[in-house]
């Protein structure tokens, strides 16, 4: 499974690519890979991934430890950046009975203090900021 | 949502291309046999929407046949494919509303319908808009919730659905994908990647009503 930032970055690094080479990007044999890299890349623009790097993904993954998420579940929560309770009850598979209320208050606050959101969205900082878990900046 | 799928292929390329470098050549052509295109039944398994070449990991020799100048290599690679898991959330946009449901939208893969059974019941459908409503029930009485074209939207992916669109023979036409993504509403016939997806749940449908 690829992480949408996986994509993203792959999609950004082969459209400079194609910049740098020039000539017959727009030969008729181009113009699906054209279309599908434009309108991939649009529609993950608008996505938390278009704002993520190594580092975050790497800090990402190492908070999740303790939380024994599944795989689909982390790529869902890197994916999405879920600011809700509602929305990593979706996420995550029987949450009920596997996060008590004060984990999915943790889990939120992890995965927005970790992953990069929007900056029009954000206006003042957070009120109260979780101390992060040592050892993370390696 | 997308995949890295393991793919083997032979690969031609023709003498013009031979000044050029290898990979790149070879990355050239399997970006134009496959991307925007759903690559079903050829492989025997069902893959997906193809997006863009992953990498190549392994090339073997190439040979030249009689009466072709062309090379032939077979290349080992990997291919990214647009292919959401079973029960993922996804966002995508109202593309329209009909009586076989709600159409979404991701921009690049265009085939996703939440069937009438699966909205946010009790659910109508306004003939005189064209657009599902939400009849959601309050205290207060009915509270209309509209799904409006361009409206995001939040789903849960709850089937797939592949359809073999190779040729019939020489009354059909050519059924290759155009260069739109996924198929158009315009084209009469099915389009060979369909998703299905349900709203029916705390926290899907659009994101307006749950954003405080």
């Amino acid at each position: 499974m690829l992480s949408n930032y996986e994509v993203y970055q792959l999609l950004t690094d082969l459209k400079e690519q194609r910049k740098d080479s020039g000539k017959n990007k727009h030969s008729a044999g181009q113009q699906n890979l054209n279309t599908i890299m434009y309108e991939t890349l649009k529609y993950l623009s608008k996505t938390p991934c278009s704002r993520q790097n190594p580092e975050t993904v790497k800090n990402f993954l190492t908070t999740m430890v303790p939380h024994k998420l599944t795989k689909a579940e982390k790529l869902q929560l890197l994916n999405h950046r879920p600011e809700t309770a509602v929305e990593i009850q979706l996420m995550v598979e029987e949450s009920e009975e596997r996060l008590s209320e004060e984990q999915i208050e943790e889990l939120i606050q992890k995965v927005t203090d970790v992953l990069p959101g929007d900056p029009e969205q954000e206006g003042a900082t957070p009120s109260n900021e979780t101390e992060m878990e040592e050892g993370i900046d390696q | 949502m997308f995949v890295a799928v393991e793919m083997v292929d032979t690969v031609r390329i023709s003498p013009w291309n031979f000044q050029r470098q290898f990979n790149e050549a070879i990355a050239e052509e399997l970006n134009k046999k496959l991307a925007n295109k759903v690559r079903g039944f050829n492989l025997l398994l069902c893959v997906g929407l193809c997006i863009c070449l992953y990498d190549i990991t392994k090339l073997e020799d190439s040979y030249i046949f009689p009466g072709d100048g062309a090379s032939h290599t077979k290349v080992h690679f990997r291919y990214v494919v647009f292919h959401p898991f079973l029960d993922e959330i996804l966002v995508g946009k109202i593309k329209y509303c009909s009586q076989e449901g709600v159409h979404v939208s991701l921009g690049f893969f265009d085939d996703i319908v939440i069937p009438p059974e699966s909205l946010q019941q009790p659910a109508k459908f306004d003939e005189a808009e064209q657009v599902w409503v939400w009849e959601y029930e309050t205290d207060e009485g009915a509270h209309d919730l509209y799904m409006d074209q361009g409206e995001d939207i939040r789903f849960r992916v709850t089937d797939e659905v592949f359809l073999d669109t190779s040729p019939t023979g020489p009354s059909a036409a050519a059924t290759d994908t155009s260069a739109a993504p996924g198929a158009e509403g315009g084209q009469k016939k099915e389009p060979p990647y369909t998703l299905l997806g349900t709203i029916s749940e705390p926290g899907l449908g659009l994101l307006s009503w749950w954003n405080s």
